[in-house]
């Protein structure tokens, strides 16, 4: 089956390609050289005036695991929001901020998205991850890791095992869970909670193993670069939250010592202190520091109004923020001396300064960064909101005036604290294609996605370009997944199940002797069955399992 | 699916190590169980009176019957296909089932129009909508294995329903931390005559024990909470049990460093017990203020945890939920399949227990399929029976346990002819689909 895209403008940043008028040819899923003369052309469709991008590829949302799931169970009340009735090709579900999985495989993809990442996997919640991930149809899917606050690695430290010993066990973390990269959420401070401890700062002991989140961090990001692990180490900061954080995150930015990171939802973590209330923008420090230094890529989490959901493995943090919950409850959870979770419902106002004021803090960063390539569209879905609200954040990024509009809504005070409207930038749609394709494909370490050359998987969406940007990004013409048509007109008329990407660094296996006994003695599992097998993924022929290269792999440390 | 688990010790039987066994919510999957000649499964190292009987009553075979007759698969799969493209109302109860089972009954009751209601669903409600209208405080077994220094049990002995929770997390002989579990302390609150002998501690320290009547549980632990709010009470005793002693109870929760709170919803059998679960996680809610404290729900069997965490993801609710509308729908009391059938708002049951034979369908008078374990016996013969495969023996699954935290794969330990769960409903629901299309 040979499909010609004809004529359409595309956006192809990962081969300086912006909005050249082009023909695509796909062959069996993929992206192929031009055709000879007299070779058949089985479909065609006619781009003529036409945006074409890779897929869009969100590469942080919560979509599958523990926390996810109680966030579903615990809104009944914003389910009934938005009841989803099945459909000739749909099955039914609900949406809103925290979707079930068949609804959230749908939108997405009639938003032109083809992957998304759940950022935050337990390693001994993986199963369940992969279950939920396996039921979120047409897009591709993967997880990051999360370790810093489990046990075993944190006796590593106390013991300062050497490095070698702790990428051995990285890379076994990442192959028994099926991840595609490794996530510190609240480095150590999971654990410190446990310890009762309510709060962490970069250089402060947790109280039990005597190390600290810079500690976490300079081990685990020079694991997840040795190793090769195409994602660099993905952190979620100490001190979420909290006034006056952006010094942590700003000291965080050098924890590593050189090796790369990516700090995740960094709007959350740019807080001052200034003001009456004590709380003020530190977008332009944080912009600043973003762009001197090359290895920090972030993403930002921007927030939008409206209720949502907060879904987080940072318990400390969520607990410290239980009281601003609203409908007011919240769940807590210390998880199997691995990790935790925190899920507290949250109903964002543009009349409540704070909220105000960090969704101009989002915006202020998105537009102060200068490399698109390091900087990601997200609003940490659910946290910051639900994703379906993407292409309205699109539009603020586009289109000052609108922008500007909004923010004229704004709580007085926030509008006082914020120099959003002295920023004259606009994305154009190439940086918005850097931002979510090509950046975000070469960040995760897709090495066949978000791209259009050839070889490449014919994960592709057509727009039409509209000055309302909103309402272009919101209903794609046309969405192809591995070369199929799954979304025409913004609606699902085929639904095919995606795969789930995955690395597979080497290591010394070796290690298991060590994990097998450690297991036996602590833990109320089976080694063994802590590890999720292939099988279970690719499931009924349903899914499949793809491991990407670690292509960058260095020596083992002498 | 593993071989690596399995060994044959002789030429006539097999030995398959670190089984998950699910007969109750803590899944252990430490279990050896063999298999005999005979295709008979036995559990020969760590097995409790549950999982004995779990194991041991595994029929090997079963006959589909169709009007109380035997008939072929085949038939039997038509004949539930054309009751249920009849149905305007049918319900899916009972749903004793894992994961990939409850994936396939999401799938059937989607194009049916099906309403969802778990056989403990009494019981589980309890503790959704604590979760739904406070949220809560919980921890998981490995926790607490190597955390608790005080364990409070609230209303039950435990052992009546998870057996060995004592054995595997409190009385374990190290922890990540050093601690003397020797030292555990253990308080049962409420309830009469339990089995409180497996909170004697190795070193032969006998658990505290403050009794009352069940039904005064409320009472009770609404003064606990008082209590540790910091409150004073102006009565001598609650339900029989003195202030002090509660008074003292407060006190040691509070200097705790990580004290748990557990309870087993199906032990609250009184009018609003879900009032009662969050009292206790207040309760614990209250105590974090100063020091670290968790909730643990446990219990837990017929898959209800599984079917419950599967069934939010898919639809966005835990049972009761209906998909009648077209899309989904979740209310406690209009989906409860019992009402349902006794008022006449449903017009057909699909009954489904694959893990115990012994929950039978109640009896009704609207047509009845019933998908389930090979040795079911039935006062009333059902308009269709089809026996399946007993998960986690005769085929592999995935289930959770009890803290929702941790899933495990379930093994197929022998051959068996019996079809999963999940191929039984997916035909059933082609065969719909055709039946639909054709009238």
């Amino acid at each position: 089956m040979l499909i010609k895209l004809t004529g359409g403008k595309v956006y192809d940043p990962a081969h300086q390609i912006n909005g050249k008028v082009m023909d695509i040819h796909i062959r069996d899923g993929r992206i192929v050289e031009r055709p000879h003369e007299g070779e058949k052309i089985n479909q065609e469709y006619d781009l003529r005036g036409k945006v074409v991008m890779a897929g869009a590829i969100d590469m942080h949302t919560h979509i599958g695991g523990g926390k996810v799931n109680i966030a579903r169970m615990m809104l009944p009340e914003d389910h009934r929001t938005d009841p989803v009735a099945h459909t000739e090709h749909c099955r039914a579900g609900c949406g809103h901020a925290a979707p079930s999985t068949l609804t959230t495989g749908y939108r997405y993809a009639e938003m032109g998205y083809t992957a998304g990442f759940e950022p935050a996997m337990m390693p001994v919640n993986a199963r369940q991850t992969h279950l939920e991930m396996g039921d979120t149809p047409i897009i591709d899917k993967g997880g990051y890791a999360m370790l810093g606050s489990d046990d075993f690695f944190l006796r590593m430290l106390t013991a300062k095992q050497d490095q070698n010993a702790i990428n051995d066990y990285v890379a076994w973390t990442m192959h028994a869970s099926q991840a595609i990269g490794i996530k510190v959420v609240n480095p150590g401070g999971i654990s410190a909670f446990k310890f009762n401890q309510r709060a962490l700062d970069l250089d402060e002991l947790n109280s039990h193993y005597q190390v600290s989140p810079r500690d976490v961090l300079k081990a685990l990001s020079r694991a997840v670069h040795e190793l090769g692990v195409p994602h660099p180490l993905h952190v979620h900061a100490n001190n979420l939250g909290v006034p006056g954080n952006m010094e942590t995150t700003l000291k965080t930015m050098g924890a590593s010592e050189g090796f790369p990171m990516h700090l995740t939802h960094i709007q959350f973590h740019s807080y001052g202190t200034e003001g009456d209330r004590k709380f003020s923008s530190g977008a332009a420090a944080i912009a600043e520091a973003l762009n001197r230094h090359k290895h920090i890529s972030a993403d930002v989490g921007q927030i939008l109004f409206g209720q949502t959901v907060t879904a987080s493995g940072d318990n400390m943090r969520q607990f410290a923020n239980a009281g601003h919950g609203s409908p007011k409850k919240s769940v807590i959870m210390d998880i199997e001396c691995d990790a935790g979770c925190g899920v507290v419902p949250f109903k964002y106002k543009d009349q409540n300064f704070v909220n105000a004021l960090q969704w101009a803090i989002g915006l202020e960063i998105f537009l102060l960064t200068e490399d698109p390539w390091r900087i990601f569209l997200t609003t940490d879905h659910p946290n910051g909101a639900p994703f379906t609200s993407y292409p309205h954040l699109i539009r603020l990024l586009m289109d000052k005036s609108f922008r500007n509009d909004m923010f004229t809504k704004l709580n007085l005070d926030a509008q006082a604290m914020s120099t959003l409207t002295s920023i004259d930038r606009e994305y154009s749609l190439y940086e918005i294609a850097i931002m979510t394709r090509a950046g975000a494909a070469k960040l995760v370490g897709l090495h066949d996605r978000g791209h259009l050359g050839v070889g490449a998987g014919a994960d592709i969406t057509v727009y039409t370009d509209q000055p309302d940007r909103e309402a272009m990004f919101a209903k794609p013409d046309y969405v192809f997944k591995d070369g199929e048509l799954v979304v025409r007109n913004g609606q699902v008329v085929k639904v095919t199940w995606g795969s789930t990407h995955t690395v597979k660094p080497e290591f010394d296996r070796s290690i298991e002797k060590d994990l097998k006994k450690y297991f036996d003695r602590y833990h109320t599992i089976n080694m063994e069955n802590f590890k999720v097998r292939d099988d279970e993924i690719a499931e009924g022929g349903r899914g499949k399992v793809i491991v990407q290269a670690c292509e960058g792999r260095r020596e083992r440390s002498e | 699916m593993q071989s690596s688990g399995t060994s044959q010790s002789d030429s006539n039987s097999s030995l398959n190590e670190h089984v998950a066994c699910p007969a109750c919510g803590l899944l252990c999957d430490d279990l050896a169980v063999s298999i005999d000649v005979e295709n008979r499964p036995e559990v020969v190292r760590n097995g409790c009176s549950r999982s004995v009987a779990f194991f041991s009553r595994a029929d090997t075979e079963g006959t589909p019957r169709v009007s109380g007759k035997p008939a072929s698969l085949q038939a039997a799969i038509a004949r539930a296909a054309e009751i249920l493209t009849s149905a305007r109302q049918p319900v899916i109860a009972g749903l004793g089932t894992e994961v990939q089972g409850m994936r396939a009954v999401m799938r059937l009751a989607d194009s049916t129009g099906g309403t969802l209601d778990h056989m403990n669903s009494v019981s589980s409600l309890r503790n959704t909508l604590v979760v739904q209208n406070s949220g809560w405080m919980v921890t998981t077994l490995t926790e607490v294995r190597n955390r608790v220094d005080l364990l409070l049990v609230i209303g039950t002995d435990i052992v009546s329903y998870n057996p060995r929770f004592f054995e595997r997390t409190i009385w374990n002989s190290e922890t990540m931390f050093g601690q003397d579990t020797s030292r555990r302390e253990i308080v049962y609150l409420g309830g009469r005559g339990l089995d409180t002998s497996h909170g004697i501690s190795p070193a032969g320290v006998k658990p505290t024990e403050l009794e009352c009547d069940p039904g005064q549980l409320p009472e009770v632990t609404a003064a606990l909470r008082a209590l540790v709010a910091g409150k004073k009470l102006q009565v001598s005793n609650v339900a029989g049990i003195p202030l002090s002693e509660l008074e003292t109870l407060a006190a040691r929760l509070h200097a705790a460093k990580y004290s748990v709170i557990a309870w087993v919803s199906s032990a609250f059998d009184f009018p609003h017990a879900e009032l009662t679960v969050q009292n206790i996680t207040e309760t614990v809610i209250k105590l974090n203020e100063k020091t670290r404290s968790s909730g643990l729900p446990l219990g837990g069997s017929e898959g209800d945890y599984s079917v419950n965490q599967t069934g939010t993801w898919i639809s966005g609710y835990p049972v009761r939920s209906s998909l009648m509308a077209g899309y989904p729908e979740y209310d406690p009391w209009q989906f409860d399949a019992a009402r349902m059938l006794n008022e006449g708002e449903a017009d057909t049951l699909l009954w489904i227990s694959s893990f115990n034979a012994e929950k039978t369908p109640p009896n009704c008078k609207v047509p009845t399929i019933v998908i389930g374990h090979p040795a079911m016996k039935f006062e009333q013969q059902p308009d269709v029976f089809i026996p399946v495969g007993i998960p986690g023996i005769d085929h592999a699954g995935t289930m959770f346990r009890i803290d929702s935290s941790v899933t495990l794969p379930l093994r197929a330990l022998r051959t068996s002819c019996l079809p999963p769960l999940a191929e039984v409903i997916d035909a059933i629901e082609a065969a719909t689909r055709l039946d639909s299309e054709t009238c």
